[in-house]
């Protein structure tokens, strides 16, 4: 029999729901855990909101630990997203917005925008945007001309792009000189504790419409997997389709960047991890990459905190540690 | 008879290049109609015009009768299937969704499948013969599995038409005539029209009603395989020396190219043997 048991609506709601539920136990353990003294019991006890001995605990959980929670919940979920849209829209399994240099773009424009002493939102998020974009631009003028760039030289483009971004960061950070410089740096490795729960908000605004409409493009996506041509000859509207999910991705994708620096590779676990698991359906994946991402970055983000005796590692750095080692192991995957 | 596709004074350039000169035919409904020519004739241009995937700036392209721009891409795709030449493998879809995803036309842009579409996706697997594969995935499957996958699919979009762009270049003689009687099934059974570019002449000769003989985007010939497939046609499309003689299935012309060491040997004989006009 061809249909299936549970038939796809029952599947991405089962999906929803397991990588929803996963995402609010990371998110407990997020609010739990971390750097501060006090016992994990007592936390949970505060988290589950009954009254704690110390009130600090409360306070650090509800105005410190909460923001960063949710902010990491929605980069994840970002990010993952990103890498699943690229992935199929260049049908290169190891595009992500980090290796492709769009997250190097951005960032190149949040610098612009904070040196020119912009605030982070609307300011330094255009800046950002516009950086995101002009890198996309590059890359689809390299991947036009011929057919689809092949995939080697779109990741070796991508180093290119990412080497030369570094490089005007560079350049940028060592003409500052005052305050700004720590903030800078810190930022660059990725970063989720200089976040305020109204900043949360605005993000978050700002990102639903665009995740429902991935989800609402979901299928499309599928269809695009196809190749262009047979995409087009079962009625999808590539150009429309394509410009759609590349001008959302890199408006998602730069605004976190603008927020929370670069956090590389989150794109490229995420989404090949749940394919594996839950085949290629994009009216699958959608969900699962969106909660399955949040997840994964709290989880970075309580390593962050908790790792070292003092201070914290920025995520950015746990990000790429996990998947770098990914990307050479799928690397040498696809080569077979 | 019906005409399903009608195209007149179709002219594309390329660059500088033009790719179709001036070119006017139409297909019956309900025929076997095979291109084949040269490399660059101009055959994968032409149907990738007939597919509305090409843009062409001079002529017309009518589908039952109605000019193509007056369809939208989604009517369009539940008159006529596409299936191409080559198409990406590289993500781990299954037989079934892939065939599943040709009712695409018909569904919502979610693509949540009904009761129907089961069954037809179900009928179109039986038909191509890929009803066991339903849970491989497409990547672990051979080339002539697949293709009958892309074919499924295509069937699935339930259309009246069927472009094929060499659908057998690939596969080993076995694959190939299972492709060529199942676009004759598919002509004889449910009555659809089946258009295909081919390079392997004789192939085309088999099956085809109607053979449209292409170089540099003119037409040489076209008609029925015994009329058309003559010596003359042949030389002036391909430009090499052929011998043209009469199968033995059915009578039909049977073409072969003729090696330069016979050329020389009949020469030395002066026998020059350059074919029977069929």
């Amino acid at each position: 029999m061809i249909a299936p048991r549970a038939s796809l609506p029952r599947r991405i709601l089962f999906v929803t729901l397991f990588f929803g539920a996963a995402l609010c136990i990371a998110g407990v353990f997020g609010l739990s855990l971390g750097s501060s003294e006090g016992a994990f019991s007592e936390m949970l006890r505060a988290v589950m909101g009954q009254e704690t001995a110390d009130p600090m605990i409360g306070a650090i959980i509800w105005k410190i630990r909460l923001p960063r929670v949710l902010m990491a919940a929605l980069v994840g979920g970002t990010l993952a997203l990103g890498g699943l849209v690229f992935q199929a829209l260049l049908r290169n399994p190891l595009a992500e917005p980090y290796i492709l240099g769009i997250s190097g773009g951005s960032a190149i424009g949040a610098i612009i925008g904070i040196l020119m002493g912009l605030s982070r939102f609307p300011g330094v998020s255009l800046f950002a945007f516009l950086g995101s974009l002009s890198t996309l631009a590059v890359i689809l003028l390299m991947a036009s001309g011929k057919g689809m760039l092949k995939k080697d030289a779109l990741l070796l483009s991508g180093v290119m792009i990412n080497a030369f971004c570094g490089a005007v960061i560079m350049f940028l950070v060592s003409m500052t000189q005052d305050a700004r410089l720590h903030n800078i740096i810190f930022w660059l490795m990725g970063d989720l504790s200089l976040i305020g729960l109204p900043q949360v908000g605005i993000l978050a605004i700002l990102l639903l419409p665009c995740f429902v409409l991935l989800f609402y493009l979901s299928h499309t996506m599928n269809l695009l997997l196809l190749g262009k041509e047979m995409a087009q000859t079962m009625g999808v509207n590539i150009v429309a389709a394509t410009l759609t999910l590349l001008g959302v991705t890199s408006f998602t994708v730069s605004i976190t960047v603008s927020h929370c620096g670069l956090l590389g590779f989150v794109g490229l676990v995420m989404p090949h991890l749940l394919r594996l698991a839950l085949g290629a359906d994009h009216r699958v994946l959608v969900p699962a990459c969106l909660f399955g991402g949040g997840t994964y970055m709290i989880l970075c983000d309580l390593l962050a905190r908790s790792l070292p005796d003092q201070g914290e590692i920025p995520v950015g750095v746990i990000t790429a540690m996990i998947g770098a080692p990914v990307f050479i192991f799928l690397l040498i995957q696809s080569k077979k | 008879m019906k005409t399903a596709l009608s195209i007149s004074e179709l002219r594309h350039t390329y660059g500088e290049d033009i790719t179709l000169k001036n070119l006017s035919f139409s297909v019956g409904e309900g025929a076997f109609f095979i291109i084949i020519g040269p490399n660059g004739s101009g055959k994968t241009t032409l149907m990738k015009i007939i597919a509305g995937i090409e843009k062409y700036k001079n002529g017309r392209v009518s589908v039952f009768d109605k000019p193509d721009h007056r369809y939208s891409r989604k009517e369009l795709a539940r008159v006529m299937a596409y299936v191409p030449q080559v198409f990406p493998v590289d993500f781990p879809f299954t037989v079934k969704e892939v065939v599943m995803m040709g009712r695409a036309p018909h569904m919502g842009v979610l693509g949540f499948e009904q009761e129907p579409d089961f069954r037809i996706a179900e009928a179109a697997m039986a038909f191509t013969g890929i009803k066991g594969l339903s849970e491989r995935k497409m990547d672990r499957i051979s080339g002539g599995e697949r293709q009958r996958a892309i074919i499924a699919r295509a069937l699935c979009q339930d259309p009246r038409i069927v472009l094929l762009d060499e659908p057998t270049a690939s596969l080993d003689l076995s694959h190939q005539i299972r492709i060529m009687d199942l676009m004759e099934r598919l002509k004889e059974e449910k009555k659809m029209t089946v258009v295909m570019v081919s390079h392997d002449v004789n192939l085309a000769a088999l099956y085809a009603d109607t053979l449209l003989i292409l170089k540099d985007g003119e037409a040489v010939g076209m008609g029925s395989p015994a009329r058309v497939l003559t010596f003359e046609n042949l030389e002036k499309a391909y430009g090499c020396t052929l011998l043209v003689d009469q199968s033995p299935l059915g009578g039909l012309p049977r073409v072969s190219p003729v090696p330069q060491k016979f050329i020389r040997a009949s020469r030395a004989d002066h026998e020059l043997h350059r074919g029977r006009d069929a």
